[in-house]
C-alpha cells in the first residue's frame, strides 16, 4: 500500500519527454503554471488539457498514472469546490437552501478552482514522472548557480535533496517492513478512532526514527570517507546539455503560452 | 496445525514498470513439529512466501490454509493468525521501539487483549526462553543492550504471543560467532522443547544443517528442491548452480572424495565429516585414537577451504605409519599411494606454510 505512492516517483522511460534537458523541464514547468494561472476562465482549460494529454502520450504515461498523482488531493479539492461553490456570492442565483445558495458566479468560480489544482498538480507530475531524483536536482543546482554570487548555498542545497528524495523509498521500504514486523505482533494500524490510531503510530515511528538517524549518521560517515568537501572542483557525470528536442518542446510550450494569454486578451 | 501453501504466486506492484514476481506457483506443506529450512540466494523469495504465512502479504494467486482454514479469504481474523504463526523479521532488533525491554515484549500479548497478569507471566517466560535474566534486563532500554541481545528481546516479542509455529527470517544475520551459537541453540531448544514448528530461512548452509529436518530450497521465485537435508546435500551441483553451496562438513568429503579419498557419500555434518576422516586415518594407523581426533580438532575451519588441510594432518602421524602399518587393509595401497605420494603435496603446497605457522603460534 505505501509503495502505491506516486506524487514524486520516477517512472523510467526512454521517450522525448524523458530526455529532455532536466533544466528544460524544470523551466517549461515554471512556464506551464504561469499558463494555468492564466487561464481566465474554464472554457480556455482545454490549452492545458491539450498540453498534458500531449506531453503524457510522447512520455508514455498512461491515464491512470496522471490520474493517480491528483489521488492525494481529493479532500482539498472537494473542499475547494464545496468552498467556493457555496460562499463566492454572486447575483445568479440557481438553487437556494436556507441560507446557502448556489449562483452561476459560484459554480464557474468553482470549477475553475478545483481545474487550476488538478491541472498545476497533473502538470508538475509530469515532470516528477519523467525525470529521476538526480538528474532533478542536477538541474535544479546549475539552475540556482547564478544565486552563488550572494552566497546561496546551490551546491549544499541540491545535495541535500538528492539525499532526502534518494532516501524516500528507503524509508517507505523500512517503514513497510517495520509496519509488517509490528503487525505481526498483532499492532493495528487500519481500525480504531483518530487517536487509537496515533497510538498505533508509535511502535512505528520510534524505529524509524532510530534507524533513520543510523542511516544519517553512516552516510555521513561514508561521505566523509570518500572526502565529500561540498561542491567547489565537483565535475559530474551527467553533462547536461540542450538539444534539438529541447528547443522543440520549448516551442510548444510557448505556442500553449501564447494562445492561453491571447485567449485572456480577446474574452 | 498443518500449513498448506497451494500455487502460491505473489507480484509485487502488478501492472508498473516496476511489476516484479516474487514468488511463482509454490505449494509446500508444512507439518506440525517440523523444523523446516528455507534456503535460497539472496532475491529468491524467501521473505517474500513466509510473508504469506501469517497474512502479511496477499497472494496474487493460490492460496494458503492453515489447519484447514484459508487465511487469504476475506474476512479472516489476521490477530488469530498471527497469534498461531508468529513472524521473526530479518533484523528483527529494528522493531524495538519502548522504554523497557519488558513492556517492548509485552506488546505482542497486549495486541491479543490478554489480562495483566497474564501479560506479565508471558513476558517472564518469552525473557527467560531466549536465554536473558528477567531482573537483569526487564528494566533497561532496549536501546541499550548490545546487538545480539537486542535481537533476543525481538525473539522474544513474537515468542511472548505463544505461537504454535515460529518462523524466523535469517535470525543469524549480522551476529558474530557466539551470538550465532547462541541463537541458534536457543531455536533448537524451542523446536525441541516446547514442540514448536519452525521454519528457519537462511542462506547459511552450516546453520540449517545441524538443525532442520527438512529443507526446502527456492530459487528465482521458484522451489526448487524440498526434502531431508541428507538428500538435498547430496544434490551439491545443483545447489551450487543456484548460488548455494553445502555445508562444511558435505563440502569436506566432497572434495576429499574428489581427491580420491573413500569417503561415503551423503555426509554433511562435521561430526560426520570427522568420523569418516578418521575411520580413514584410522585403517592406516591403529593407533589414530590418540592421534587423529586432535587433528579433525583443528580442521574444521582449514579443511573447506582445500583438499590437503585434512590429509596433511592425518598424514602426519601416517607418514611414519605405512613403513610398519600399511599391510592389514584391504584398499591400503590406495591410501598410502594418494596420500604421501605426488598427489598432496600439489594442492597442499600454498596452505603447507600456514599449518605448521599455525601450530607455532598456538
Amino acid at each position: 500500500m505505501l509503495k502505491d505512492i506516486t506524487l514524486g516517483q520516477y517512472m523510467p522511460g526512454n521517450s522525448v519527454v524523458h530526455r529532455l534537458d532536466p533544466r528544460t523541464k524544470i523551466i517549461l514547468t515554471t512556464v506551464y503554471i504561469a499558463m494555468i494561472f492564466l487561464v481566465s476562465s474554464p472554457v480556455w482549460y482545454v490549452v492545458p488539457l491539450l498540453y498534458v494529454t500531449l506531453a503524457a502520450r510522447v512520455a508514455g504515461l498512461s491515464f491512470r498514472q496522471m490520474l493517480k498523482s491528483v489521488k492525494p488531493l481529493r479532500v482539498l479539492l472537494i473542499l475547494t469546490f464545496v468552498l467556493n461553490l457555496f460562499f463566492s456570492g454572486g447575483t445568479t442565483v440557481w438553487v437556494r437552501w436556507g441560507i446557502l445558495a448556489v449562483t452561476r458566479e459560484g459554480v464557474l468560480l468553482a470549477v475553475h478552482f478545483s481545474m487550476r489544482l488538478i491541472f498545476l498538480v497533473l502538470g508538475t507530475s509530469i515532470l516528477t514522472l519523467t525525470t529521476s531524483p538526480v538528474a532533478l536536482s542536477d538541474g535544479i543546482e546549475i539552475l540556482l548557480r547564478p544565486l552563488r554570487v550572494v552566497h546561496f548555498p546551490a551546491h549544499e542545497l541540491a545535495m541535500m535533496m538528492t539525499i532526502a528524495l534518494r532516501f524516500i523509498p528507503t524509508l517507505i521500504e523500512e517503514t513497510d517492513k517495520i509496519m509488517k514486523a509490528q503487525q505481526a505482533r498483532g499492532a493495528d494500524f487500519e481500525s480504531g478512532n483518530l487517536i487509537a490510531r496515533a497510538k498505533a503510530m508509535v511502535p512505528l515511528l520510534v524505529p524509524l526514527f532510530v534507524s533513520a538517524f543510523r542511516r544519517a549518521g553512516e552516510l555521513a560517515m561514508a561521505m566523509e570517507a570518500r572526502c565529500y568537501h561540498g561542491g567547489e572542483g565537483r565535475t559530474r557525470l551527467r553533462i547536461l546539455r540542450f538539444t534539438r528536442e529541447d528547443a522543440q518542446a520549448s516551442a510548444v510550450s510557448l505556442l500553449a503560452l501564447a494562445v492561453v494569454i491571447a485567449g485572456r486578451a480577446l474574452l | 496445525m498443518p500449513i498448506q501453501v497451494e500455487h502460491l504466486t505473489h507480484t509485487y506492484l502488478p501492472g508498473s514498470p516496476f511489476s516484479a514476481t516474487a514468488i511463482h506457483d509454490i505449494t509446500l506443506t508444512i507439518e506440525d513439529g517440523e523444523f523446516v529450512g528455507i534456503l535460497g540466494h539472496t532475491g529468491s523469495g524467501k521473505t517474500t512466501l513466509v510473508q504469506h504465512l501469517n497474512g502479511l502479504l496477499k497472494p496474487t494467486e493460490g492460496r494458503v490454509v492453515i489447519d484447514g482454514k484459508d487465511i487469504t479469504r476475506k474476512g479472516v481474523s489476521l490477530l488469530d493468525v498471527r497469534r498461531q504463526v508468529g513472524l521473526v523479521f530479518q533484523y528483527p532488533e529494528y522493531q524495538l521501539f519502548e522504554e523497557t525491554v519488558a513492556k517492548d515484549v509485552a506488546f505482542g500479548p497486549k495486541n491479543m487483549g490478554l489480562s495483566k497478569p497474564e501479560i506479565d507471566e508471558r513476558v517472564r517466560w518469552a525473557i527467560g526462553q531466549v536465554g536473558l535474566e528477567y531482573e537483569a534486563v526487564a528494566e533497561c532500554s532496549p536501546f541499550e543492550l548490545s546487538g545480539g541481545q537486542m535481537r533476543r528481546v525481538a525473539i522474544a516479542g513474537v515468542l511472548a504471543m505463544r505461537p504454535k509455529t515460529l518462523i524466523l527470517d535469517e535470525p543469524t544475520a549480522g551476529l558474530d560467532p557466539r551470538g550465532r551459537r547462541s541463537i541458534l541453540g536457543m531455536i533448537s531448544r524451542l523446536h525441541a522443547e516446547n514442540h514448536m514448528t519452525v521454519l528457519m530461512v537462511s542462506h547459511n548452509m552450516d546453520d540449517i544443517a545441524s538443525l532442520a529436518t527438512r529443507l526446502v530450497v527456492m530459487s528465482k521465485g521458484e522451489l526448487i528442491m524440498t526434502g531431508v537435508p541428507r538428500e538435498v546435500f547430496r544434490q551439491r551441483e545443483i545447489l551450487r548452480a543456484v548460488g548455494l553451496g553445502v555445508p562444511q562438513g558435505a563440502e569436506l568429503c566432497h572434495r576429499l572424495r574428489e581427491a580420491g579419498y573413500p569417503v561415503p557419500e551423503g555426509l554433511y555434518t562435521l561430526s560426520e565429516a570427522r568420523d569418516a576422516i578418521l575411520r580413514l586415518a584410522g585403517r592406516a594407523v591403529p593407533d589414530a585414537e590418540t592421534a587423529a581426533p586432535r587433528a579433525s580438532e583443528t580442521d574444521p575451519g582449514v579443511a573447506s577451504s582445500g583438499t590437503g588441510a585434512a590429509s596433511a594432518k592425518a598424514g602426519e602421524p601416517a607418514a611414519a605409519g605405512p613403513s610398519a602399518d600399511a599391510p592389514p587393509a584391504g584398499d591400503a595401497p590406495r591410501a598410502p599411494e594418494t596420500d604421501p605420494a605426488g598427489q598432496p603435496p600439489a594442492p597442499d603446497a600454498p596452505l603447507s606454510p600456514a599449518a605448521p605457522g599455525k601450530e607455532a603460534n598456538a
